[in-house]
């Protein structure tokens, strides 16, 4: 009396197909599971005898074991309840159906009632299972939004253990979903750039920044606009294409936080406290789950008052601002996630945050200061490419200077740029910020004025040999934000005021 | 018998008859439902089975519990896991030593209630109460 169930689990963004195998024996009654279970699977078996007898069936008074295979990977989480029900009444006899009707694979977690829940990664289960094969899926209802983002599959959505089982009896089919259409992005709404009053020259890094997807440092004191500018950002940025709503849809359903909504199509903005772990920020635990760095893939990870988090949180970072991916090795395995984010960072220019104020004294003594800005290293600050000084605003400023441009205009000369960079750099970089060196060295030609304006002024500030690339790179977004083929030394200019913080002890005098 | 604070309460039946009383009522009272009690008291090193019985395919080990008040919880909640193992170790030896390891068998559990007179006040009877391992 054995029956074999088709399902899968989910390593890092990956899945991985899994054969729940259920053996119904005689002997003294118990209930085993084995193939390396966690502690949700091991719970699976209270959830599953309740399921079954709520749902009108018989759980025997048989030696019941399940295996889940392959054996030597660790098996997590509750998606394994429903093919264990199913197997447990299939191996009983109590429902007439296929051991493993038709191929179809199985999703989903019980509640007591026999009523499905949702599953977590179903989306990449979905994914993972069609390139190798699968065709048919019965899968929880409130995953539905998400299941039907996946075409060529027949994917039946089922509410309760009940249905289930009519549906492989063939007494009550499931319609399989219809695809979802491709939902178009629309910015949101509720935030525009012309609700910052002021700031103008941080609007413009904001926007230098988006059209090359340049990271960026803030510093200005507390209530400058430096977490609403942020904020805001996300609307000047290109809307995402429906290889990156299905990348960043895919992270959340890993994640756990997609549950019951469809694709994920604004690009994500995440602001971790400056109290979180490395394994918060980074993706953790057994069965590596992404951190805040993969959640905010394709969107901005904005870091509030850097000098606050631990350094080792922050070291973590060069990782994924170099690779645009992040690794986390476990002794059971090695995930590696995607991490293409724009870092915004934001600190305040002294601990009490009024040095540079002309309006209010500054209450630390140099050490404090010095201590303060030692805390953000040489190696991250080199991967952000525009420093940027926001004063206090005046209240005068607040009611009296007209709003700005919107996000629309902004978002308009973005666009223009991006097309620009992608059609010469072509294939795999798709901005400025991601070009390599020998790309670099290649598009950002400077004539013979440019270069000796260039040695001067690194000379003159005392800038380091790895700003020069910063700066070239900069001058090149620039230019194209103009639409200009040469890169010229008014570009240029504007692009080293942007390195204020390779000072940083002269930061703001 | 029973002294103590709370002795008072016992003194009507003493302990060992109470569990006469609860085994052979529980006995009477399967039997009445269809099972058929192949054996009753059965000691070996390991400790005592109140009852041994066929139900159907299925040999079935019946714990009985016989307690006079509910004072101290139900009966059903003196079999802890502890005692549970011992029983699993019993009805494992008793099957080993029969050749009956291959036969469907699991535990029931049944709780007698007893008046002070020494009379039956009610019968439970929990079908496959618990089980082996896993």
């Amino acid at each position: 009396m054995l029956a074999r169930v088709r399902s899968a689990a989910v390593l890092g963004l990956q899945a991985y197909p899994v054969d729940v195998e259920v053996d119904v024996g005689i002997g003294l009654p118990a209930f085993t599971i084995v193939g390396l279970p966690d502690a949700a699977v091991q719970e699976a078996k209270e959830r599953v005898r309740a399921a079954i007898r709520n749902s009108n069936y018989q759980v025997p008074a048989r030696k019941i074991t399940i295996n889940l295979a392959p054996a030597d990977v660790r098996k997590a989480g509750p998606a394994f309840d429903l093919p264990m029900a199913i197997g447990i009444l299939a191996a009983t006899r109590q429902i007439r159906a296929p051991a493993a009707p038709n191929g179809t694979m199985l999703v989903g977690e019980l509640s007591l009632d026999g009523g499905l829940r949702p599953v977590a990664g179903l989306l990449s289960i979905l994914l993972g299972a069609r390139s190798r094969g699968t065709r048919a899926f019965i899968v929880p209802e409130p995953n539905a939004g998400e299941a039907a983002l996946v075409d060529g599959l027949q994917i039946h959505p089922a509410s309760t253990l009940a249905q289930v089982i009519a549906h492989l009896e063939g007494t009550s089919p499931i319609p399989p979903l219809r695809t979802a259409p491709r939902a178009a992005a629309s910015p949101p709404d509720d935030v525009d750039f012309n609700d910052v009053r002021g700031q103008d020259h941080a609007k413009r890094a904001m926007e230098i920044a988006a059209a090359g997807g340049h990271n960026v440092l803030l510093v200005g004191p507390p209530g400058a606009g430096k977490t609403m500018l942020a904020r805001r950002l996300p609307t000047i940025l290109p809307s995402l294409t429906w290889e990156e709503v299905m990348e960043v849809t895919q992270v959340y359903s890993v994640a756990g936080l997609l549950r019951g909504s469809g694709p994920r199509i604004l690009r994500p903005f995440r602001s971790p406290h400056h109290a979180s772990s490395t394994a918060a920020l980074i993706g953790g635990g057994p069965g590596p789950r992404p951190g805040e760095v993969t959640l905010a893939h394709r969107g901005v990870l904005f870091l509030d008052e850097l000098p606050e988090f631990h350094r080792d949180v922050l070291e973590v970072l060069r990782q994924p601002l170099e690779d645009r991916v992040i690794t986390v090795a476990r002794v059971q395995s090695t995930v590696t996630f995607p991490a293409a984010f724009m870092l915004v960072a934001a600190m305040n220019p002294c601990p009490c945050g009024h040095r540079g104020d002309e309006k209010r004294e500054c209450l630390c003594t140099p050490p404090q200061v010095a201590r303060y800005l030692r805390r953000v290293s040489g190696p991250l600050l080199d991967r952000i490419d525009l420093h940027v000084e926001m004063p206090r605003v005046l209240p005068a400023e607040l009611t009296s200077v007209p709003t700005g441009e919107s996000s629309t205009e902004i978002r308009a000369r973005v666009l223009r740029a991006r097309a620009i960079e992608q059609a010469r750099l072509g294939g795999a970089a798709s901005c400025n910020a991601e070009m390599t060196p020998r790309q670099l060295r290649r598009h950002c030609r400077l004539g013979e004025e440019e270069k000796a304006f260039l040695r001067g002024a690194l000379e003159r500030l005392g800038l380091s040999a790895r700003a020069y690339d910063r700066v070239l790179r900069l001058a090149r977004t620039i230019a194209d934000l103009e639409g200009s083929d040469g890169i010229t030394v008014a570009h240029l200019a504007e692009a080293i005021q942007y390195r204020a913080f390779d000072r940083p002890l002269r930061l703001l005098g | 018998m029973a002294s103590g604070l709370f002795g008072c309460y016992f003194i009507c039946v003493d302990r060992r008859s109470l569990g006469r009383i609860g085994e052979a009522a529980a006995g009477d009272f399967l039997e009445r439902r269809g099972y058929r009690i192949i054996a009753r008291n059965f000691r070996c090193p390991f400790g005592e089975l109140d009852l041994i019985a066929r139900h159907g395919e299925a040999i079935v080990f019946v714990e009985v519990k016989a307690r006079t008040t509910t004072d101290f919880g139900e009966p059903f909640d003196a079999i802890t896991p502890l005692k549970q193992r011992r029983l699993i170790r019993l009805a494992t030896y008793y099957l080993k030593g029969r050749n009956w390891l291959g036969r469907p068998a699991r535990f029931d559990a049944v709780s007698v209630t007893v008046c002070a007179d020494g009379s039956v006040a009610r019968i439970e009877v929990l079908a496959h109460a618990f089980e082996a391992g896993g």
